[in-house]
């Protein structure tokens, strides 16, 4: 049995594919831990109680709010945020494709939507406008108005639809 | 806002869970999920001294299907029993409310239990297990007991666990043959908590109807086929106590009871 006293300890996990750690006491939200800790500061945090979806990462590949869990909790655990996405020097396809089609403005709410839509994408690669627009229900995005963002999702779904088929 | 300080402990096992709460009572919460916890406690309006996470408690990450119940584990995230590839067959009820719980990013860490533990009057599970007629399972150092869903819900996030006590799992009777379920509810947008939810059990001569948002707890009604169904749902509608709030009035509560509590029953949607 682990115990962590309130003033804090090192915690470890795996963030974008390396070893980090840092220092956290129990308290500390993953999303401060994050940023301020190992300076992934492309999470952004919103409100910090679960509603806006601004601060979604994944843990061990699951799309989660990074302020409804604690640095403590994600000890061991595999961490990646928006800073994952790209290959190399170059933007991902999904990432690509929100730029295409105007799915951000101020960018405040990306990086979490971003994060959402690449489990929810490796899951249902071909999805029905409904489905995204319910996948998107867990963000809030004050610029787009959304039409923008559902247009990159089904487009970067059917881009990686044709691919697969020509190979 | 920041949550207050508070020891950490992360046990492996149930008994040392048990142990714990014995010891602290009243000082220490249990996060699960953490989807409603956390943002309780980063508005501080709880500050227990000692979180206990039961996340790593591999004993209590259950699925079972027993002669007449489901059983889940508190360790069983909300998104593990909705992709159950037998969910479907053998608790229908579940497979058609869940979806309406939160968002699949909330669902990917919220579990069956804590929904259940934290007692919301609209949430979703809760009232599928009052309908379905289910128990719940409570265990301390000094023992375990099982308590039926009717007994269990007692208020605005009030139940009839002791402090020292865990939730360890709930039952959720087997689908019966021949008997039909129904789900639906009214949300400011689809994730968003409920201002009515409703499920419906249909059998031969029977028909019973959970209602969730609108008194303190879910309830449930049975009605007879055949009887005037309208009136029955306008005497449930007013007998509810249903408030006004930010979401919506007393009087539109009422209104959805009767419209949805209808259109669920005799058309089933
Ligand atoms: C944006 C958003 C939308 C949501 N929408 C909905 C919705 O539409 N419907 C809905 O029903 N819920 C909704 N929720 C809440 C739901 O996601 C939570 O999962 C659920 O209410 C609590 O489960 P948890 O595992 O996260 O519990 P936690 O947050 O970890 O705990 C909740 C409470 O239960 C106690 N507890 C937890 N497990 C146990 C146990 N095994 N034994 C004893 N005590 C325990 C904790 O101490 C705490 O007091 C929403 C949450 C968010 C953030
Ligand atoms: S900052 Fe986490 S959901 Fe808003
Ligand atoms: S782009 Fe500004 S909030 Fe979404």
């Amino acid at each position: 049995m682990e115990t962590i006293a309130k003033q804090g300890a090192r915690v470890q996990l795996q963030l974008n594919g390396r070893v980090r750690e840092g220092f956290a006491e129990p308290r500390t939200q993953l999303c401060d831990f994050l940023r301020h800790e190992l300076g992934a500061t492309g999470v952004h945090v919103g409100c910090e109680h679960g509603v806006c979806g601004a601060c979604t990462v994944q843990v061990d590949g699951k799309s989660v709010r990074s302020c409804l869990m604690l640095a403590v909790q994600a000890q061991d655990s595999r961490v990646d945020t928006v800073e994952s996405l790209a290959e190399g020097e170059l933007m991902s396809d999904l990432q690509l494709a929100f730029r295409r089609n105007h799915a951000l403005q101020c960018g405040f709410c990306t990086a979490g939507i971003l994060m959402s839509c690449a489990e929810f994408l490796g899951r249902e690669p071909d999805p029905t406008e409904s489905q995204v627009r319910d996948m998107l229900s867990g963000h809030l995005c004050r610029c787009t108005g959304y039409t923008g963002i559902v247009r990159a999702v089904l487009e970067v779904a059917n881009e990686r639809k044709s691919k697969n088929g020509e190979k | 806002m920041k949550p207050a300080s508070f020891d950490y402990v992360r046990p492996t096992r149930k008994a040392e869970v048990l142990e714990l709460l014995s010891e602290y009572g009243q000082d220490a919460r249990i996060i699960a999920g953490g989807q409603s916890l956390m943002a309780v406690l980063n508005m501080r309006m709880t500050q227990p001294k000692l979180l206990i996470d039961i996340n790593r408690v591999e004993e209590l990450h259950f699925i079972e299907e027993r002669k007449n119940c489901l059983a889940v584990g508190a360790g069983v995230p909300q998104v593990e029993l909705l992709s159950w590839p037998r969910i479907s067959e053998t608790v229908p009820l579940l497979a058609l409310a869940m979806p309406w719980i939160g968002h699949f990013q909330t669902r990917n860490r919220g579990t069956v239990c804590g929904s259940v533990a934290h007692a919301d009057p609209s949430a979703e599970l809760p009232l599928c297990l009052k309908t379905l007629g289910g128990e719940v399972v409570l265990e301390s150092r000094s023992g375990s007991r099982t308590v039926t869903a009717e007994a269990f819900f007692q208020g605005i996030l009030t139940t009839d666990r002791r402090p020292d006590e865990l939730l360890t799992e709930v039952r959720f009777p087997l689908c019966k043959p021949g008997t039909e379920y129904r789900f639906n509810e009214v949300a400011m947008r689809h994730g968003d908590f409920a201002i009515v939810s409703l499920a419906a059990v249909i059998g031969a001569g029977t028909i019973r109807l959970g209602i969730g948002g609108v008194a303190d707890r879910p309830v449930t009604r049975d009605f007879e086929p055949g009887q005037d169904l309208s009136a029955a749902l306008n005497e449930t509608a007013w007998s509810l106590d249903a408030q006004d709030d930010v979401q919506a009035t007393a009087a539109y509560r009422r209104q959805l009871v009767r419209d949805l509590g209808r259109r669920l029953i005799e058309e089933g949607h």
